[in-house]
């Protein structure tokens, strides 16, 4: 299958970046170096091309009804121009996608991840079957990703509200993120994205590619669809229990999760920190002396701790903060210390 | 950047520089740039035994991990300590300062399976 470029692949061509496969996009790793865009994105403004996220726009008189069943968040919540996070489970409640919903005017928006759209736009129309809602794969839409402590300066007039999103020239923007930054979300229009993006990066900010997009998702212990979230895994496990309201509405895998709740969950996602310099890389193993205890998900080097740091499933006996643990890479073991998923 | 023309290549993007029975050892400017911001290698220890072709190290970026083969055979005599606190020499450098280990190599007629540099770019050139 040919791969799906942006609206800026051609800027990125003309900045040299180093550009990549992935989830079905030509997209760049990185433009210079990780490590700077990364300190950018912590100390001032980077911005992003998340022009590969699926937007999929949902109206209709059911779209509530329809938001309540496939999400386990409570859609009813929200008020205009509110986001929340919300995770698509199955019926034994592992994640379909981790997704984002805005409540708009008229209509409700979703962002899904890259390589999910496809799955989660099938599952929609599946699950829709007997409502009144149209589903509609916006993919004439882009999200440039604006973020870091100095990005308000380029958004200005922008309400203060986190989560929360407001027209500006015409534009859909949110101050959302994936970095653990503060940050804005811009979704425009293909034939925009060029001016947009040039009119940024004129303005300070710097441009970023998806090696620091990560370096940073994993400092701030924000779950990427592949790593920490699966088909096989639940977002109890994940330790994101909070975006999962079992009181207020019925939704697919309700029941599962449910059942995950009274008998106990068998693994918890932690965050880990290494004082060696070898780097735990997804489906490292982590131990307890001998006993083989979880799996690292994700690991990198952090750019900002300057030590490598990783996220990883291991039993509830040992996920407690400040446990000494060992992850075995290139069959040598390195000890590492539980800590929040939050590493920073 | 131009290859320099005073050593020799492998495939597996490491270059060789003998000087008599002694070889200095690292990677090439293509590898450091394929690789990215280098933040860790890993080397074997002096008096290590390698062989031709043998992997004796890694090294890792934020991104990836390689390995490292060793152009010769020989014993190691030597490891670059400063790559210890600042491995992105290798980034800046690696062809000079950015050097991983040196060799006293036990068969210098070994460099006949090695290429000269522009046979290295020609590997490069597709």
């Amino acid at each position: 299958m040919p791969l799906n470029q942006t609206p800026l692949y051609e800027e990125h061509v003309k900045l040299t970046a180093k550009i990549v496969p992935f989830a079905g996009w030509e997209m760049p790793v990185l433009y210079k170096s990780i490590i700077d865009e990364h300190n950018a994105v912590r100390s001032s403004v980077g911005i992003f091309d998340a022009g590969h996220m699926g937007v999929i726009d949902i109206w209709g008189s059911d779209s509530l009804i329809f938001l309540l069943k496939i999400g386990t968040n409570n859609a009813a919540k929200l008020g205009e121009n509110e986001i929340q996070y919300s995770i698509l489970c199955n019926e034994q409640g592992g994640a379909i996608d981790d997704i984002l919903v805005y409540r708009l005017k008229n209509k409700f928006r979703i962002v899904a991840n890259a390589s999910n759209t496809e799955k989660v736009l099938k599952h929609f129309e599946s699950t829709a079957k007997s409502l009144k809602v149209s589903i509609h794969h916006q993919k004439d839409l882009h999200i440039l990703s604006l973020q870091g402590p100095k990005s308000h300066e380029l958004v200005k007039n922008f309400t203060n509200k986190k989560n929360t999103c407001q027209k500006m020239d015409g534009l859909l923007v949110s101050r959302t993120g994936y970095t653990g930054e503060d940050g804005f979300e811009l979704f425009a229009p293909k034939e925009k994205c060029v001016q947009i993006w040039n009119n940024l990066i004129n303005r300070g900010a710097i441009p970023c590619g998806l090696g620091a997009r990560d370096t940073l998702r994993l400092e701030a212990g924000l779950p990427l669809y592949g790593h920490e979230y699966n088909e096989e895994t639940t977002p109890l496990e994940v330790g994101y229990g909070w975006a999962v309201k079992f009181d207020d509405h019925d939704f697919i895998g309700k029941k599962a999760l449910l059942k995950q709740t009274q008998e106990g969950l068998k693994k918890k996602l932690v965050g880990l920190k290494f004082h060696d310099k070898a780097i735990p890389r997804q489906g490292v193993k982590i131990y307890s002396g001998d006993k083989e205890i979880g799996v690292v998900t994700s690991g990198t080097f952090s750019p900002s701790l300057k030590i490598p740091v990783a996220l990883g499933f291991v039993t509830p006996e040992f996920a407690k903060i400040g446990n000494i643990v060992e992850a075995e890479i290139r069959d040598k073991k390195f000890q590492a210390v539980v800590s929040s998923k939050k590493l920073l | 950047m131009q290859t320099p023309e005073d050593r020799k290549y492998t495939k597996e993007h490491e270059w060789v520089k003998t000087e008599g029975n002694f070889a200095t050892v690292g990677i090439t400017f293509y590898a450091q740039h394929e690789l990215g911001d280098i933040v860790f290698v890993e080397t074997p220890s002096v008096g290590s035994i390698l062989k031709q072709g043998q992997e004796f190290g890694v090294t890792e970026s934020v991104k990836t991990v390689s390995s490292l083969y060793s152009p010769m055979s020989g014993k190691v005599t030597e490891i670059n300590k400063e790559l210890e606190a600042t491995p992105a020499i290798v980034n800046e450098d690696p062809y000079g300062k950015g050097w991983i280990l040196k060799l006293e190599i036990s068969n210098p007629d070994e460099a006949k399976n090695l290429l000269a540099a522009k046979d290295y770019d020609s590997t490069l050139a597709h």
